[in-house]
């Protein structure tokens, strides 16, 4: 590879890896010609400013190289997920868990169980891709099959993306700014057109609409989640979206999961809202450490659902009522 | 014995997670160390000793907290080997961000926490540049977006690491950490071994004991700054 960029001089590097910028951005002006090759670039540096950074130059170089190459592997397709397979293990008394689960991409199960009872364990039995080689002596098969086990400690092929309602924005940055930060990470080209989709399909999900000029850090707690949602559905590598409870307040939440299995991600929910559970297809019932039962979301639940989707409705028409300064002497029936 | 050097900025979550980490070793029976080396006060070594980890404490005072470290990290070796320890894990603040108590053919590992902004991968010098592993911790307070940048810049100031996630306060992704512990090198003694880089040179006046500001009190190795 340095046969090849060594020759470029540095404003051909700049413009046929727009991402190298980023190393040279940590960098401090070193006021050379953008005319100069790389390798003369590299050269020139002087050992003072090379002890400045803390380190010496053929290290530098290997750093550079090994940017390069690491952020050209980025832009690589990857294996499509098109379904994990749990393969049961032993609960925290040593019983056989006798499961073999399948989910497919674009499919919700919910996981239930009391606190403690072992929900992360099985969700990180999944995020490490167990064999057979964690406490619950589980396996997780990928697309049926033995996964690639490099998958385990690379940044651009984790498998699970985590939402829970204590997840904060932190950065001081527009909604814009945020959005489009996110998809340059992921090196992608169209991030215009992208960030404006997803700042939509975030507002569609909100109760309360929001430009893209709002910092994140001023989002309400509902339009906050609707924004998550919506850029995990889309810029997120990940496949597997866990989803730790979605508060009722502020959001669509039928549809954000909607838009979620329409992306094609697998989704798993942590919850205990009959709303949220009974969406799902399946759900994992937790005891003791292992997996107790999975039950088929059932059509007489399915029905209940609309039921409950009624009910739902009615609060929020209520909640909409006291937004407004309304009074609740009477609730429509 | 095995010896793993952790380095990370104040509050990012080192004790947390090491804590952690060696309670999973210690379900396999491994008998592991800590050192911490600080510069004024601690109190960790209680956390690590209600947990049943040997713990010794290094106070730098008034001298680089890098330097001290360098110049001790040979005796702690030693203190290990003594107390029969299967592995030592030195804890150290980078506290100016060009400092690294990384060793050459020593398992390294930096900590640096979310919470700290996507810019700081950026700013982090060889702590972060030339560890073998980063851990990223307070993942669990921010959102899904900002975690992938973060790593993805951790990831492009250090494109060799292997990078992990993992949880101070609930333990999600120590085990795994810990697995990747038991591969570090064995050191038998650290006399002649090389620092992975040179730590940052002082020896001015001030470095003496000097006090006082203005041209005619600064002496030695000092640097201007261009304000023009």
């Amino acid at each position: 590879m340095w046969n090849s960029l060594s020759v470029m001089t540095v404003k051909q590097l700049f413009s046929s890896y727009p991402y190298a910028t980023d190393f040279f951005s940590s960098l401090p002006n070193l006021q050379q010609s953008e005319d100069s090759s790389v390798a003369q670039y590299f050269a020139a540096i002087e050992d003072d400013t090379l002890l400045d950074l803390g380190i010496d130059r053929q290290e530098f170089l290997d750093q550079f190289l090994s940017f390069m190459l690491q952020m050209e592997k980025l832009k690589e397709d990857k294996v499509k997920i098109e379904s994990i397979t749990i393969i049961g293990g032993k609960d925290k008394q040593g019983k056989a868990e006798d499961i073999e689960l399948t989910i497919h991409a674009g499919e919700i199960v919910c996981i239930v169980g009391p606190t403690g009872s072992g929900k992360s364990r099985l969700l990180a039995d999944i995020e490490w891709v167990a064999q057979q080689d964690t406490p619950t002596n589980r396996k997780i098969l990928i697309n049926e099959q033995l996964p690639d086990m490099r998958c385990r400690f690379s940044v651009e092929h984790k498998l699970v993306a985590q939402l829970s309602q204590n997840m904060n924005f932190i950065m001081d940055l527009s909604v814009g700014e945020f959005v489009s930060m996110h998809a340059e990470s992921r090196m992608l080209e169209n991030i215009e057109e992208i960030t404006s989709h997803i700042i939509a399909k975030a507002n569609e999900l909100a109760g309360e609409e929001f430009s893209s000029d709002v910092p994140v850090t001023s989002l309400s707690g509902g339009q906050s989640r609707a924004l998550m949602i919506a850029d995990t559905a889309y810029l997120s590598s990940s496949p597997i979206v866990l989803i730790d409870e979605i508060e009722n307040a502020g959001i669509d939440r039928q549809n954000a999961l909607r838009l979620l299995i329409d992306k094609q991600k697998i989704v798993l929910m942590a919850t205990h809202d009959p709303i949220l559970a009974l969406m799902g297809d399946k759900r994992i019932v937790i005891k003791n450490g292992g997996i107790s039962s999975v039950i088929q979301t059932s059509e007489e639940e399915r029905r209940n659902l609309v039921l409950l989707t009624t009910i739902d409705r009615k609060m929020l028409a209520i909640r909409e009522m006291l937004r407004n300064g309304g009074r609740i002497d009477e609730i429509p029936v | 014995m095995q010896l793993i050097t952790v380095a990370g900025p104040p509050s990012a979550g080192k004790t947390s997670v090491m804590l952690k980490i060696i309670e999973t070793l210690q379900e396999e029976t491994l008998k592991v160390g800590v050192v911490k080396f600080d510069c004024l006060s601690t109190q960790d070594q209680i956390l690590y000793q209600k947990k049943g980890i040997e713990a010794k404490i290094g106070l730098s005072g008034n001298l680089c907290p890098d330097h001290f470290f360098v110049s001790n990290i040979q005796d702690c070796l030693l203190w290990s080997q003594k107390n029969n320890l299967d592995m030592l894990i030195t804890e150290s603040a980078g506290l100016c961000n060009r400092c690294s108590p990384h060793i050459r053919d020593v398992m390294a590992v930096c900590v640096i926490d979310n919470l700290s902004g996507v810019n700081t991968p950026r700013k982090v010098g060889p702590m972060l540049k030339l560890a073998d592993i980063v851990i990223i911790t307070k993942g669990d307070i921010v959102s899904q977006a900002e975690r992938e940048v973060f790593a993805f810049r951790v990831k492009q100031a250090n494109p060799s690491a292997i990078i992990v996630h993992v949880n101070g306060i609930t333990g999600q992704g120590a085990r795994e950490v810990g697995q990747l512990f038991k591969r570090a090198q064995s050191v038998d003694s650290l006399t002649d071994c090389h620092l992975r880089f040179s730590m940052p040179a002082a020896t001015c006046s001030y470095c003496l004991g000097q006090t006082r500001i203005g041209q005619n009190f600064q002496m030695g190795n000092v640097r201007k700054m261009d304000l023009s």
